[in-house]
């Protein structure tokens, strides 16, 4: 496989599809209620057509082509067209504003885009001005559009007629021009998320995405009898991986939704054999099976406990292919039969082979749920710069915590500081034109820098425990990586927020924000009576309550040869609820550490002197903007740590 | 009062000395006016100025005592809201009138009525002729299922939508119907901001993109004077202003009817 590879670029693979399966379906999308299919064959026509139609127009190789839209199978041609001319795509998040795409079209100098609709075609009008190189834009659904005089706005229809005229009189043009391409070309450009400053180019050739592709498709055998269904931004590495490279490496067919609204009942009526999620969607589906079984009568509720409890003994185990006893053997295909499979079904994952999350850290809980009632979930790891192809878990081989062993042609390894460093196929060459970032990310040897810290077990397993500039050491020298045990806190569906000190400290300390609905039901069904947050947050059964979970915490961490150190010493229940309009969290919800210890600095030093109470008055700001301030008496509690079990 | 009667060529709707009472009670008296061709056209007017029953008059559920009514240049004394709908003039409903138990698809399915020719028996047992129908008639409630942008709503039960909602849906009816004419009670009451903006948009577009010739009952003025080529103002039955949306903005009478201090 490896020595095609040299040669190998998509257009390539997308004649080679069209030759050796021309009747399976590359595509579906649903359009007007039924499910419109692309064949492999038509797949090459119709690039073929809209690849001649924007040389026409004067798009010629080297040039960028901006792709703003939902998953649509002609966005996705529109990519593999542009790459046909020499041209990279460049898929742009559909649903930034204006005025955050004007930034990534003047980096890439981009002149064409081919967009979805009207949405996106107004946002581009807007900032024209801004992005001078523009010139052409093309879109998809001409809905709404029939008023638009703009001479350089065209429709996707339009273009693949001018491009049939031409491919007519030009009829070795289209061939000749693919040939050209070598796998060291550029095929895409994608932009981080510049969470951090600008957003940056991550500039891939077809080689990396082509390896990347052909080696997690051997991994997970995908063939061209898989279904995916592509529902998550283009822009985004993951889709890109998924839905483009190991599309069009193993000739899966990628499976349109109608719209965002319909993505679940889309998702039952294709049934996916390959499938990704965020664990956020997983959890809100999982909510939903929850609060249904709620409401379902007696027996039928009984009957799924049951199943469930027996799923959790022997579900994870059977799908690892491990010994299990007969009875308990006989026992799950009775409730598969009766519950597991209706479930899968009613979750349109009767037909899942495999099932990938990623992104952040998923709850154990959560995580052997769908494994056990055998949904093979999984979870990888990588970012922009690596294809998303750096870890993935093998079968049989899942542990919850990590995200697995080093993909093939992957080399991991852990710098002194812990941060995890990649080298191997699906690294990127360097950022798009910023030399000086690229320098920057990959060293000498090419590792490529991830700014995660990471821990790699005995069996290979990388676990990633924080991201490396919060990691840091405690006053023995040991580690401390706080996010990995505020995570492993917040899986508690009790606990809201955590944050967790320890720096330079000789022992870990902790703040917890209870989740007020979560805990407030759990009172009134022990009927404890409570007049607010700040009552209920400081209730004795309250802190009982919080402080198994912490023990169960430290237990866990005691079983970790690196992290059993890490234990929680002592912990508080914070008397208000962690706000971002108090500056306590960031936009997207994440603990800003070093500000609460500061905001809280009678709290924390209360913890450390061992005071078993502590008065603390904060300013909080109201929801009309009014300043205003709270006091209570926290109270402090001892946490019980675990022996070190090795 | 004498009207004077000149349909030009695209006039589409003419209504002449209309007079319609309910016993006693005189719900619209001597009522002209015109609807062109293409355009969106507004009445207005305070509670029970007599709009609903206009609309009522036009589509044929109330037949006036005295006047005429043209539609397409042939004049007649009343409609029959059969009639009417065969001939290309659908509505929607002040107070929606769907199918709460059916599917929003099922409700829309019911707009292609006027078009379905085949017999009861072919249908029943669904061959030949049948068989091609719905598929060209299902063809159809797609496209506007798209056009209204409700596809994830379209197995749902229709009374356990929003209200919202259950207003496009009753649009997406209306348009499955193809109309010419298109008569909407009130298809923004009770919507909040975002609803009555998307509301909007389907109203141009349909106007534009399809032609349609739209009649709209409507209470919000923001929205009539955005959208409407050409404003009638009726109260307590009488007609007391007709034109141009900024002309009816500043005809004093209009204003005393809203504001209420003639009364």
């Amino acid at each position: 496989m490896t020595k095609v590879v040299k040669t190998l670029t998509f257009p390539k693979l997308l004649l080679e599809h069209a030759k050796a399966i021309p009747k399976r379906p590359a595509y579906r999308e649903k359009y007007l209620g039924i499910w419109q299919v692309t064949s492999w064959e038509d797949n090459l026509k119709e690039i073929k057509q809209l690849a001649c139609g924007l040389a026409s127009l004067g798009f010629k190789r080297g040039m960028n082509l901006a792709i703003i839209g939902d998953n649509r199978p002609k966005l996705y041609q529109a990519m593999v067209a542009a790459q046909c001319l020499g041209g990279i795509p460049v898929p742009l998040y559909q649903d930034a504003v204006a005025a955050e795409m004007i930034h990534v079209l003047n980096d890439a100098a981009i002149s064409f885009a081919i967009v979805e609709d009207q949405e996106q075609v107004d946002k581009l009008l807007e900032i024209k001005d801004q992005a001078p190189v523009l010139s052409t834009i093309i879109y998809e659904d001409p809905k709404g559009l029939n008023d638009y005089v703009q001479s350089y706005l065209h429709s996707y229809k339009q273009i693949q007629l001018l491009g049939k005229t031409f491919s007519d009189e030009h009829p070795e043009f289209f061939i000749t021009e693919l040939e050209k391409g070598k796998a060291t070309d550029l095929s895409v450009i994608l932009y981080t998320s510049g969470t951090t400053g600008k957003p940056k180019g991550v500039a891939h050739t077809h080689q990396n995405f082509i390896r990347a592709g052909q080696n997690s498709s051997q991994f997970d055998h995908l063939n061209s009898e898989d279904n995916i269904l592509a529902y998550l931004p283009m822009a985004w590495v993951g889709d890109h991986l998924f839905s483009f490279a190991q599309a069009m490496v193993s000739g899966l067919t990628v499976n349109c939704p109608e719209s965002k609204e319909t993505v679940m009942s889309d998702m039952r009526e294709i049934g996916p054999s390959y499938y990704f999620a965020p664990p956020r969607i997983f959890e809100s589906l999982l909510t939903q099976v929850t609060i249904r079984m709620e409401d379902a009568g007696t027996i039928k509720r009984k009957l799924f406990e049951l199943a469930m409890e027996h799923a959790k003994k022997v579900g994870s185990d059977i799908l690892d292919g491990k010994p299990i006893g007969l009875i308990d053997r006989l026992q799950y295909a009775f409730y598969n039969l009766t519950i597991y499979a209706p479930l899968r079904n009613a979750l349109g994952m009767s037909k899942i082979r495999v099932a990938y999350t990623a992104g952040e850290a998923i709850g154990p809980d959560l995580f052997r749920f769908y494994r056990s009632i055998g949904v093979n979930l999984k979870q990888f790891y990588g970012q922009t710069e690596t294809c998303a192809y750096v870890c993935l878990q093998p079968d049989g081989q899942v542990k919850y915590d990590s995200v697995g062993i080093a993909a093939p042609g992957i080399e991991i390894k852990l710098a002194d500081t812990g941060e995890v460093l990649v080298k191997g196929v699906s690294v990127m060459d360097g950022y798009y034109q910023r030399p000086d970032a690229t320098a920057e990310s990959i060293d000498a040897d090419g590792f490529f820098h991830t700014g995660d810290a990471g821990i790699i077990d005995k069996d290979g397993h990388l676990r990633i425990i924080d991201r490396a500039k919060d990691v840091g050491k405690m006053a023995n020298g040991k580690l401390f990586a706080p996010k990995y045990i505020e995570n492993k806190l917040k899986f508690f569906p009790f606990v809201k927020e955590a944050v967790v000190f320890g720096d330079a400290k000789e022992a870990i300390m902790t703040f917890i924000n209870i989740d007020f609905e979560a805990i407030a039901n759990w009172a009134e069904r022990r009927h404890i009576a409570f007049a607010g947050y700040i009552d209920l947050a400081s209730k004795p059964e309250v802190y009982k309550m919080i402080g198994e979970c912490i023990n169960k915490v430290n237990v866990d961490l005691a079983d970790d040869p690196m992290l059993s150190h890490a234990q929680i010493s002592r912990f508080l229940v914070l008397h208000k609820e962690l706000d971002p309009d108090d500056d306590e969290l960031t936009r997207t919800r994440k603990v800003r550490r070093g500000f609460i210890a500061e905001k809280y600095a009678p709290l924390l030093d209360a913890l450390y002197s061992g005071k078993s109470e502590q008065f603390i008055e904060t300013k909080v700001k109201f929801e009309d903007g009014r300043d205003g301030s709270i006091s209570a008496t926290v109270r402090i509690q001892d946490a019980s740590t675990a022996m070190e079990s090795v | 009062m004498s009207i004077n009667i000149n349909p030009s060529s695209n006039t589409v709707l003419q209504l002449a000395n209309i007079s319609l009472s309910f016993g006693g009670v005189k719900a619209l008296t001597n009522i002209s006016f015109d609807v062109r061709e293409h355009e969106i056209r507004s009445i207005i007017g305070p509670n029970g100025a007599g709009k609903s029953s206009m609309l009522n008059v036009i589509n044929g559920v109330y037949h006036p005592q005295a006047g005429d009514i043209y539609f397409r240049g042939e004049k007649r004394k009343q409609m029959n809201p059969a009639e009417a709908a065969r001939q290309g003039i659908a509505r929607t409903f002040q107070n929606i009138a769907l199918f709460k138990g059916m599917t929003v698809l099922d409700n829309i399915m019911t707009g292609r009525n006027t078009q379905m020719k085949s017999g009861f028996i072919s249908n029943a047992i669904w061959v030949g002729k049948a068989r091609n129908e719905e598929e060209l008639n299902r063809h159809k409630v797609e496209e506007v299922i798209d056009f209204l942008e409700i596809q994830h709503i379209r197995k749902t039960p229709v009374g356990k939508l929003p209200y919202g909602l259950q207003k496009r849906v009753e649009l997406a009816r209306a348009l499955a119907a193809e109309p010419s004419l298109l008569l909407l009670d009130e298809p923004m009451a009770g919507m909040n901001v975002e609803e009555k903006q998307d509301m909007c948009r389907f109203i141009l577009e349909v106007n534009q993109q399809y032609g349609v010739t739209i009649v709209l009952i409507e209470h919000d003025m923001g929205v009539v004077m955005d959208i409407s080529d050409r404003v009638v103002v009726l109260d307590y039955g009488k007609k007391i202003g007709d034109g141009l949306p900024d002309e009816v903005k500043n005809n004093p009478e209009v204003i005393s009817a809203y504001l209420g201090t003639n009364h």
